[in-house]
């Protein structure tokens, strides 16, 4: 029995790949009217804020329709933050924050404690040898990782594996996970009211307190999962380059989940060097949204989160992307199905034009009323789904308005392309209707007001817009710049954005198997071990 | 703000397998002191779950009324008794085909373009869908459209005007998905493992060629819909209304339908799998899907809950004996977990898998299959039994904390014929699950000779070979898509503008 909407599994598929959460960039930009149920009136109310001593912010918002709460855990850092040399360190050490701390997961800390740090030193002594260039001496090598295994071995002995999320588990979690994006690390579950406490115990204890517990076991999960997304995906490859290409200087164009020769060198000491940087208070702020009074809850929470080191916020990034001024493109011939991706640079979400780029997505993008779909699906039939979205692959800094395509079987990536550049004329020469900008508007009043019936979702974006804007009113207030977005602002930032010397593209042509590949060109990109 | 760069730390599609957690009670053992076991733990909040309002009609169909008045919206649907599984197979994807052209062709009075304008002015939806074994049509719209939007729902459900045009949209959607059903390796392992426990041609695994859409016709379309209209529909409608100006409006709507027939009873044979290796060769990956597959179960079964708990200590979630050994113990996999499914009306899969690097798949595939094993040979605890239970009885209230959820529940009961309290009596007997239970449970279901391995990967990077299984000779599976003499949908040259 299902109850789906008009997607195929296919289109639901391929929007999660390349749209994952771009939801969230719908009701990023969102807005509000008046509204009789459900105003920022109303949720001010419900709203209570509070910055502890150590920088730390807790959102707490009263939603008591069933005894449960949500939480997000919004730290303002991600993939782009990590260091030259250490791609996909701010997602490794969202990982090591599942496994415990001097409290829970261990037999014994304070031997575990020398025992990792033993485990350390063997890594280190491995990997010099193992990085050396000129005189590498097998036999050393194989002594030195073998010392290393036994390290972990040892180690291993005081681990209770996975307690922390055993115990997260047994007391109700639901939908138990964290995601690592390039710009943010976010931690989240639901669970019922009368743990609110024990969650606070554990969610505070994992920030304040992480262990480096069986990290180098860890570390080969996480290529697994770089196989899985990336490697082993033809959209997952594409986007890497699409990406890489797209950007010359900013962290963007780096592979999130990280290179493979990176990921795999990457120590646990740096890892919690990552965590002492980023994981300051004044970096993370935790909502809370269900059955929770925050008169009650405040104290309480007050007292576990203070745990949170306090620190200075980060240095913000200097790297600012260089003006693209040539059109670059990528072409994979494979013997996959055609696909095709395009990318022009824009503004971040602080620019004042943020509601114009909705707007433009909205009106290109939006179900079957919309320009792309009535344009390549349905008069010109060459695509079985085409969109326009941004920002990709993040929002806090200069990211890309994307475009892509599906073609029917038997059209190319070179008439999708054409059909979007149509349309991209048209936009930049003539206004968009009356009918199209109000639509803009409604929906996007609608699709808030949907979305606050979420525990979840509400919890994820209270946290995300304190974040970005210091208040998360801005969930609401966001509706003053929607409704000024004229259609001589479409026309504008179309006709600034949208032109071939700011864009990027990339495709995959179907071509039969060719012959076999060099053994180089195969092997594992795992690198080290 | 999410985006293609997130990396969740556990694998979504695993998430909604079937169970969670357990295991390593020699460790716990030796902790000395578990500071969370001081945190208090208050009673939980009183919680009635708002069961909907349930109406019998004459004509035998039933309209449930939910009201949520948190949110200015009303959204409503229509379930209609059968789906794919009951289409013909000359015709697979006509059901698809239908749900799709049913919506985007409208009706007499407005056709489907005019009635996306419509609509989307409103920031409503009215969407029309076809699944295994039932349609739907379903609404949604701000509280002061619904009237309208309910009456545009209403036309399209009794009046429908299937257009040629729009089918031939439809049919170029599903033939994309056709043509592109290999280029995802996990996509490939979840269907071809199917058809080794069902069978190729078995309604629960058979699948659309490029040939069978391209006969479906717009007669096809009507007949199907003139047929299964006829069934007994379920009505749920939830929101913002007024309950009884709801009832006396849905009662006006479909009191004059005549009586409902009941659905035909389905004669399906289920045999369990053959034992045996079965791959897929993929050069452009570097990363086995591995698929452990066997017949499963329903939930009328009297042990349903038992496998639940079953399913919990075996894969599902951070603590289970999978994810302990294969993902955490050795590093082997990002993406693990399953364990025996029931659905509602048919015998589920037992369902394992495994993402591992080439190199490792033996390694990978004989782990788990390990632990499958170990389910009748390693005997569960007391420890593991509490934890299992835990999880699922501490989270089993995110089955009811909506009122939506609620209706949706009720509309499931109702459709496969359980009683109104399932849910209760199905938590009662989680309660009372035992270890004694367990160890018959896997006796019972767990035969590792009726499980079929198929993996899905790079054939010259697995090493060792698949042969070190020792399973036996390993079949080829040839997933080559048949090309049908013409193809569906007009050609080139005659595309409508």
């Amino acid at each position: 029995m299902t109850r789906t909407g008009i997607e195929t599994e296919f289109r639901a598929g391929l929007r999660t790949w390349v749209r994952r959460g771009a939801l969230a960039l719908v009701l990023a930009g969102l807005a509000w009217q008046n509204s009789q149920a459900q105003d920022l009136k109303s949720f001010e109310q419900k709203i209570t804020t509070k910055v502890l001593p150590n920088g730390l912010t807790i959102v707490i918002c009263e939603r008591p329709e069933a005894p449960v709460f949500s939480y997000s855990t919004f730290i303002d850092a991600g993939d782009v933050n990590d260091p030259s040399g250490q791609s996909g360190l701010a997602h490794m050490f969202e990982h090591l924050a599942f496994k415990g701390t001097s409290q829970i997961g261990t037999t014994d800390y304070a031997a575990e404690k020398v025992a990792l740090a033993k485990v350390e030193a063997a890594n280190n002594a491995y990997e010099a040898e193992y990085l050396k260039s000129v005189g590498r001496d097998p036999e050393k090598l194989a002594a030195l990782k073998k010392a290393f295994l036994d390290a972990q071995a040892e180690a291993h002995k005081y681990v209770v594996p996975n307690q922390f999320t055993d115990v997260a588990e047994r007391n109700g979690a639901n939908g138990l996970n964290a995601e690592t994006a390039l710009d943010e690390t976010i931690y989240f579950w639901s669970m019922p009211e009368n743990r609110l406490e024990l969650w606070a115990w554990l969610e505070s204890g994992r920030l304040s307190d992480t262990v480096p517990r069986e990290f180098y076991k860890e570390r080969d999960v996480v290529l697994e999962e770089r196989r899985m997304r990336t490697d082993s995906n033809p959209v997952g490859r594409l986007v890497e380059q699409f990406l890489a290409t797209a950007y010359v200087a900013h962290n963007y164009g780096r592979s999130g989940v990280g290179w493979p020769s990176e990921v795999s060198q990457i120590s646990a000491t740096e890892a919690m060097d990552f965590h002492k940087k980023y994981y300051v208070g004044a970096n993370v702020v935790v909502s809370v949204v269900g059955d929770v009074k925050a008169s009650e809850a405040m104290p309480m929470l007050e007292k576990y989160f203070s745990k949170v080191p306090t620190g200075p916020k980060p240095e913000e990034m200097t790297t600012v992307e260089p003006r693209q001024f040539a059109e670059k493109s990528v072409v994979i011939r494979e013997a996959t199905q055609p696909f095709y991706i395009e990318g022009y640079h824009r503004p971040s979400y602080r620019d004042p034009d943020d509601a114009v780029y909705d707007a433009i997505s909205d009106i290109l993008s939006n179900g079957r009323v919309s320009r792309l779909y009535r344009s390549l699906v349905r008069d010109q039939q060459i695509a079985a789904e085409a969109q326009g979205f941004s920002p990709f692959p993040g929002d806090k800094y200069p990211g890309l308005f994307a475009f892509y395509g599906v073609p029917l079987p038997g059209h190319t990536p070179a008439e999708i392309r054409e059909g979007i550049h149509k349309e991209i004329e048209k936009l930049k020469s003539t206004d968009v209707t009356d009918e199209e900008l109000a639509m803009f508007k409604t929906r996007t009043r609608a699709d808030l007001l949907r979305s606050l019936a979420d525990n979840q979702g509400l919890a994820n974006n209270l946290a995300q817009y304190q974040t970005r804007y210091g208040d998360w009113r801005e969930l609401f207030q966001q509706l003053d710049r929607v409704d000024k977005v004229t259609k001589a602002d479409i026309r504008r930032v179309a006709n600034k954005v949208f032109v071939a010397t700011n864009r990027t593209s990339a495709e995959i042509d179907t071509e039969a198997p060719a012959a076999p590949t060099t053994p180089d060109a195969k092997t594992d990109n795992g690198g080290a071990r | 703000m999410k985006s293609l760069q997130n990396h969740p730390i556990f694998a979504l599609a695993l998430a909604g397998a079937m169970g969670i957690a357990v295991v390593a009670p020699l460790t716990l053992a030796a902790q000395q002191s578990k500071p969370w076991e001081q945190v208090p733990i208050p009673k939980l909040h009183e919680f009635k779950p708002q069961q909907p309002k349930r109406i019998v009609l004459k004509n035998g169909i039933v309209i449930f009324l939910q009201e949520d008045h948190e949110l200015p919206f009303v959204s409503g649907s229509v379930l209609i008794p059968g789906g794919a599984r009951d289409e013909d197979p000359a015709k697979t994807g006509l059901v698809d085909l239908y749900g799709q052209t049913w919506r985007t062709s409208g009706t007499a009075k407005i056709g489907g373009d005019a009635l996306d304008d419509l609509l989307e002015a409103k920031a409503a939806h009215i969407e029309a869908s076809g699944g295994a074994d039932s349609t739907s049509i379903s609404w949604d719209s701000l509280k002061g459209d619904s009237d309208q939007v309910f009456a545009l729902a209403m036309d399209l459900l009794l009046h429908p005007k299937f257009s040629e045009e729009k089918l031939q949209l439809a049919q170029q959607q599903v033939a994309t998905s056709i043509v592109r059903r290999n280029d995802d390796a996990g996509e490939i392992a979840s269907r071809e493992s199917a058809k080794l426990v069902y069978g190729a041609n078995s309604p629960y695994a058979r699948q659309p060629e490029l040939a069978t859409i391209g006969s479906v016709t717009l007669a096809d379309l009507q007949a199907w819909h003139t047929r299964t209209l006829g069934g007994k529909l379920i009505v749920g409608v939830s929101g913002d209304f007024d309950p009884v100006a709801m009832e006396a409006k849905l009662r006006a709507a479909f009191e004059p339908l005549p009586p409902v027939k009941a659905a035909p009873a389905r004669h399906d044979t289920f045999v369990e799998a053959k034992a045996g290796v079965s791959f897929v060769d993929k050069e452009d990956v570097n990363q086995s899907n591995v698929e452990i597959v066997g017949l499963g179960t329903d939930r009328h079964n009297p042990d349903a809950a038992t496998l639940s708990v079953m399913n919990d200590i075996l894969g599902g979630g951070f603590a289970s004996r999978l994810f302990q050994k294969v993902r955490t113990e050795l590093g082997l996999a990002y993406a693990v977990g399953g364990g025996y499914g029931f659905t509602w009306d048919h015998p589920g899969l037992f369902r394992v898998m495994v993402r591992t690097k080439s190199e490792s798949t033996v390694d990978a595939t004989k782990a788990a299959l390990t632990e499958i094993e170990g389910l009748t040979s390693t005997p569960f605890t007391e420890t593991e039994l509490k934890r299992a239970k835990d999880n699922i009885l501490n989270s089993f209230l995110f089955r009811y904390d909506t009122k939506d959820k609620v209706l949706a529940e009720r509309e499931r009961l109702e459709f496969y014929g359980y009683p109104a309290d399932y849910l209760e009596t199905y938590r009662a007997a989680l309660e009372k699950v035992t270890v004694a239970d367990l160890t018959a449970a896997a006796k019972k279901y767990i035969h590792t000779d009726q499980l079929a391995v198929l993996v899905v990967g790079n054939g010259p990077e697995i090493k060792p070979g698949l042969d070190d299984l020792k399973l036996g000779a390993v079949k080829n599976v040839d997933i080559t898509i048949p090309q049908p003499a013409v193809q569906p949908g007009p050609a080139a040259g005659e595309r409508k503008q």
